[in-house]
């Protein structure tokens, strides 16, 4: 069997275990209500992790994440509240600047052969610094189209609904992977993540795609940024905060590999399902507190990090301590 | 232009690095439908006459011409534009991809922008089946052994090119069966036509395939030449230097006393690295080792050391048996060793000439004994005069110094820990005139004062000078141990070239 | 000699931590003035050195870390975890020497835990201290329960707030732990063996350098200075945090050490200098409060900050600007 599908199966098992189990004590978990919410609650997550992917399989990180959501979402209720602009507009721009943002860092790491962890996170300072000097409060948004987009659902069987944003999320995923799995881009990313000098010898330009991959981070990061006000109604410099390190976490639960080279976007869809079955059950427990969320993700993370080692590792091809 | 005849062909190029000649004045030709091996010692200059012939490197002199014409290749993608395509020694594939995938990366077919798979399977599977491949195409190819990786990787090559292939040793990680499998499409290749560089440092191999070699030392042609004509014997003498007197053993110190055992290995061996050997090692004796490279000579000199564990075998050191797992354990018995690759496994780059020196000491002292400056300033300037080091200062940087200089820091960081045994492995590879002197010298003395030492080396001559016993390597296998009347190059390459059943060729 | 170590004190870490003082003392003319209240000083100075010493102190453990081609990213949940075991402890009625060496040793564990996957595990030391870095902070609430755990213990109110000779308690202690870190790390040979491991782990292994014992050594003093850094914290405002005691500090702490000229590929390091670096990032901070910007700005400056020093640092820069230094004469023997 092909060992990248070994966590990504693990993952979904460990899914579909977790849920029986859930639904067993808490039967009413088992609801189109449950499910059309586990869309919507986590759709701007699952946005930023459909970026991050992309990141991770080419080998990188992106610490800026979670900073340039907040950053768009003050941009977004700026651009609207104040200036009066029409949403969709300050959305354009909005992407705008998170693409050109993300091209910097492209440039930046590819150019100054510098760690990605180390430009990104100079890029979440940045972000973040620009989203709290517009405005240190939460703007808040009032504008009929953010009230249509808020009824836009659709009704499903059984009481639940799929709203706007979590279909977003869903149509997001699915051009992900059909970029990822089927586009000469998507190759390129996973031979970056594979042997970047083996790919530059085959002949995969390092350089724009290595940009191309943040500018896509950045991107996705704006567009979920633009969810969460639409999710909140609301920008909010500080908002999002430690959401690159769930978007991270679903990733790697999801079953990419850290080191890159390895994974699906469709996984990293699980992982944020997971994560978000993790939430909804302690919700539902009531006497559980929220911190168990975090020390599940972090258990979750180390044994995926681990499996990935065993499974990756293990067949590796021999050790480069000597040459012949 | 003129029709030459060659498909690629090199005229004399010249490489400077700095202040070093890689390649001077070198010419190379290739005809279609021909295998030609290229072949050297290490820093002979292959390598860097391939960079140049890919596009990986810019000539500082001469040209590089395709059927005739002269061309200037930017890169190794260019050069495959030229039809000249590279296969590596570690396959420059992408395991984590698909096998269809390592095929058309950078080429697929695309169907209304998206890449289409069946179609490219489909190819993959047909191209495949010319190689005589049977596999998916779909399956991941870190999958599949070296060999069939290897085998993907030639495909990719001419399927992409097509007029030239260059193989730079690719048999370096193959069984014998592959390495025949591989052969056999090799074979099929220069009957279309394609004109196939083959880097190797097994004879045996040379002698199979290829119809005519050139051979480099040093950066300098030294010949082009049907094989038809020769033997293994002459390409042996032609890659080591012809200019040694092969007439007798050279001035050879008589019947020096043999001193009391120091190190005795018997039945020591690693698998898949060097086959179970015997060494004596005597005190006040320099062990030569001779062989080519891939031989096992540098996988002996790790085992030794503890850089990688035996896994058969036994060591005693001064009669008593031991075990030698890690290198601290061979510190420990006052082993020293200088690696064959300087710069990767030799010297701390940006610590300084003295941290340099005194590591090692340093590690066989502990965390908590720490030297002081001053101390480690004196251990330095003492070892460091004695080796005649050349720095500006003891507080520079040991990557500024020259090859030689960063040579005879790590020894001087052997000679500080007072060792009883020490292993050096090409010691004087690359190394300036003046440098490799003091080196040799310093190898005499330290076997007057009574160290033990295993030298392996290249240089048949200068092994031949100081060395009071020589084993020959070949094939990862100790096959031969010369003493005294027989410690003359003739000798030893005779040994190097022998082999053993004469199926071959 | 006195001219050596003259000149060597004026390198770029220390000019530009005088030059954005001399900047603070431009916008805010007050800058400078330190006086005498209470016992103790007070002043913008002062408070430089207060406020700077928790990232001074996680500096101190990071710069090992990094020197070995590492990173420590969990310090900051480190701290907020070892803030809520001293702060839960005392407030269950345990004496608070004993509260803080318990936060201590917690913290030396979490430190050890992240050797142990880099060293033993061979696992990426981003990847493997992401794991403390997301669970650590559930962690501290976990011994929190998820409450802001307030506390009136003097000891630890006194290690956060109090002073000594005058000086902020919480610089006292970073001053002496940076100067029995840079002592030990520098009079005993662990120093030199971390930049060897760091610079080239191949040939550190065949000089006889046990470079697991290093990398164990090196991530549980980050973990043992991140307890420390957490414990002043918690001090300072009475009470444990698990949510935002020691938020981000582990990239100021990164930066810290960066300025301080340590190479994030690892090799040559200095405590004192990642000790300036963190000095020079709070006295940004400071600067940017007393001269009536926001703070926010503060990000926006780190971030220009982490931009130039990577510029400087990368190859690119090296390439334009190579350094020339010619080997010639020979060892002048003593």
């Amino acid at each position: 069997m092909n060992r990248s599908l070994r966590p990504l199966l693990a993952t979904a098992l460990i899914f579909a275990i977790a849920y029986a189990l859930a639904v067993m004590q808490f039967p009413s978990m088992f609801s189109t209500r449950v499910l059309g919410n586990f869309l919507t609650d986590n759709a701007f997550l699952g946005i930023a992790a459909v970026g991050m992917t992309f990141v991770i399989l080419s080998g990188g990180i992106d610490l800026s994440v979670g900073a340039v959501i907040g950053f768009t979402g003050v941009l977004v209720a700026v651009l609207i509240t104040w200036a009066g602009m029409h949403p969709l507009f300050a959305f354009a721009i909005a992407i705008i600047v998170a693409g050109t943002f993300g091209a910097t860092m492209g440039l930046a790491i590819h150019y100054l052969q510098v760690p990605a962890f180390i430009v990104t996170l100079a890029g979440m300072f940045l972000a973040r610094g620009g989203a709290s000097v517009i405005t240190r409060d939460s703007v808040p948004i009032y504008h009929e189209f953010y009230a249509w987009i808020s009824d836009l659902t659709i009704r499903l069987p059984g009481g639940g609904r799929l709203s706007f944003i979590g279909l977003t999320m869903v149509a997001i995923f699915i051009v992900g992977a059909l970029i990822a799995h089927r586009t000469k881009f998507g190759s390129y990313v996973y031979a970056l993540g594979g042997n970047p000098v083996s790919a530059s010898l085959m002949g995969v330009p390092v350089a724009r795609t290595t940009v191309a991959i943040y500018t896509l981070s950045s991107v996705l990061a704006a567009i979920s940024g633009i969810v969460f006000s639409l999710y909140t109604s609301a920008g909010y410099p500080l908002a999002a905060v430690g959401v690159e390190l769930d978007a991270i976490s679903a990733v790697v639960i999801g079953g990419t590999i850290l080191t890159g080279g390895y994974g699906f976007v469709l996984g990293t869809f699980i992982g944020v399902m997971l994560l978000g079955l993790v939430q909804t059950y302690i919700i539902f427990d009531g006497t559980l507190s929220s911190w168990w969320t975090k020390i599940v993700i972090g258990i979750l993370l180390f044994l995926f990090i681990v499996l990935q080692r065993l499974i990756f590792v293990a067949s590796a091809p021999g050790e480069k301590a000597q040459k012949a | 232009m003129a029709e030459t005849g060659y498909a690629l062909e090199a005229r004399g190029i010249v490489k400077i690095f700095g202040n070093h000649v890689a390649l001077d004045k070198v010419d190379f030709g290739l005809k279609p439908g021909e295998v030609h091996a290229l072949l050297g010692e290490n820093g002979a200059g292959k390598s860097t006459l391939i960079k140049i012939l890919t596009g990986a490197y810019q000539p500082t002199l001469g040209e590089v011409l395709v059927d005739g014409f002269p061309v200037s290749l930017n890169n190794p993608q260019h050069a495959q534009t030229y039809g000249i395509g590279t296969v590596y020694q570690e396959v420059n594939l992408l395991p984590n991809r698909s096998v269809a995938e390592n095929l058309y990366l950078g080429h697929q077919p695309t169907r209304f922008g998206f890449v289409d798979r069946r179609k490219m399977e489909r190819d993959s599977r047909t191209v495949l089946a010319r190689y005589g491949l049977d596999i998916d195409p779909s399956s991941e190819l870190g999958a599949h052994s070296v060999a069939v990786q290897q085998i993907v990787a030639i495909a990719r090559a001419v399927e992409l090119s097509g007029k030239v292939l260059i193989l730079d040793e690719p048999t370096a990680s193959l069984d014998r069966n592959e390495v025949e499998r591989l052969f056999e499409i090799i074979a099929d290749l220069k009957k279309s036509g394609l004109a196939v560089v083959f880097i190797t440092h097994f004879l045996d191999q040379v002698f199979a395939i290829a119809d005519r070699v050139t051979i480099l030392r040093n950066g300098k042609l030294i010949d082009t030449k049907a094989l038809d004509n020769l033997t293994r014997t002459d390409v042996v003498r032609l890659m080591l230097g012809k200019d040694i007197a092969f007439s007798g053993a050279t001035k050879l110190e008589e019947n020096r006393p043999l001193g009391e055992v120091l190190l005795d290995f018997k039945n020591y061996g690693r698998k898949r690295s060097v086959q179970p050997f015997n060494l004596t090692i005597h005190k006040g004796e320099v062990v030569g080792v001779a062989g080519l490279l891939g031989s096992g000579r540098t996988e002996m000199a790790r085992i030794m050391f503890g850089a990688d564990a035996a896994d058969e075998g036994t060591v005693a050191v001064a009669g008593i048996q031991t075990s030698i797992a890690r290198p601290t354990d061979a510190i420990a018995h006052g082993f020293g060793f200088c690696p064959e690759d300087r710069k990767a496994e030799g010297i701390f780059g940006d610590l300084s000439v003295r941290e340099n020196i005194v590591i090692a000491l340093q590690g066989k002292l502990g965390w908590f004994s720490a030297l002081n400056r001053d101390e480690q300033l004196e251990i330095a300037g003492r070892f460091g005069e004695a080796m005649d080091i050349r720095a500006a200062s003891l507080d520079m940087p040991v990557k500024l110094l020259s090859g030689g200089n960063q040579q005879k820091v790590i020894l001087s960081r052997w000679l500080a820990t007072d060792p009883a045994f020490l292993i050096l492995d090409e010691p004087t590879r690359g190394i300036d005139v003046g440098a490799h002197a003091e080196i040799v010298r310093t190898i005499n003395r330290l076997r007057d004062e009574g160290l033990a030492l295993v030298v392996i080396s290249s240089e048949l001559d200068e092994v031949v000078a100081y060395s009071s016993r020589i084993v020959v390597m070949r094939d990862r296998e100790l096959v031969a141990e010369l003493n005294g009347e027989n410690i003359n190059p003739g000798v030893i390459v005779q040994a190097i070239a022998n082999h053993k059943d004469g199926v071959s060729a | 000699m006195i001219r050596r170590s003259l000149l060597k004190l004026a390198n770029p870490q220390l000019l530009a931590l005088v030059g954005v003082l001399l900047i603070n003392w431009l916008l805010f003319p007050n800058f400078f003035r330190v006086t005498w209240q209470d016992g103790r000083f007070f002043g913008s100075l002062i408070d430089v050195l207060n406020r700077g010493a928790p990232v001074a102190i996680l500096a101190v453990g990071m710069v090992g870390v990094i020197a070995t081609k590492g990173v420590d990213l969990s310090v900051g949940a480190v701290m907020a975890v070892a803030g809520a075991v001293a702060a839960t402890m005392v407030v269950a009625g345990y004496p608070a020497p004993i509260a803080v060496v318990a936060a201590l040793v917690v913290g030396l564990l979490c430190g050890l835990w992240n050797g142990i996957l880099v060293a033993v595990l061979d696992i990426q030391p981003i990847i493997a201290t992401l794991v403390l870095m997301v669970a650590g902070r559930g962690i501290a609430q976990l011994i929190t329960e998820g409450f802001i755990v307030t506390f009136n213990d003097p000891l630890l109110i006194y290690i956060g707030t109090g002073s000594f000779l005058g000086f902020p308690m919480a610089a006292v202690i970073a001053l002496v732990l940076t100067i029995i870190v840079t002592l030990v790390v520098r009079r005993t040979a662990i120093g030199l063996f971390i930049e060897a491991v760091g610079v080239n782990r191949a040939a550190a292994s065949l000089a006889g350098i046990r470079s697991r014992m290093l990398l164990l050594l090196v991530y549980s003093l980050s973990g043992l200075c991140a307890a420390i850094a957490g414990i002043i914290v918690a001090g300072d405002i009475r009470g444990a945090d698990a949510n935002n005691a020691g938020l981000w500090l582990e990239l100021d702490a990164i930066l810290a050490v960066v300025i301080g000229g340590t190479s994030l590929l690892g090799g040559r390091f200095s405590v004192p200098l990642a000790v300036v670096g963190a000095l020079i990032i709070q006295a940004m901070n400071t600067g940017i409060l007393v001269s009536g910007f926001p703070p926010e700005f503060n990000l926006i400056v780190k971030a220009g900050l982490i931009f130039i020093v990577l510029v400087i640092q990368s190859p690119l820069a090296s390439r334009l600007a190579p350094p020339r230094l010619k080997p010639a004469a020979k060892v002048a023997a003593k």
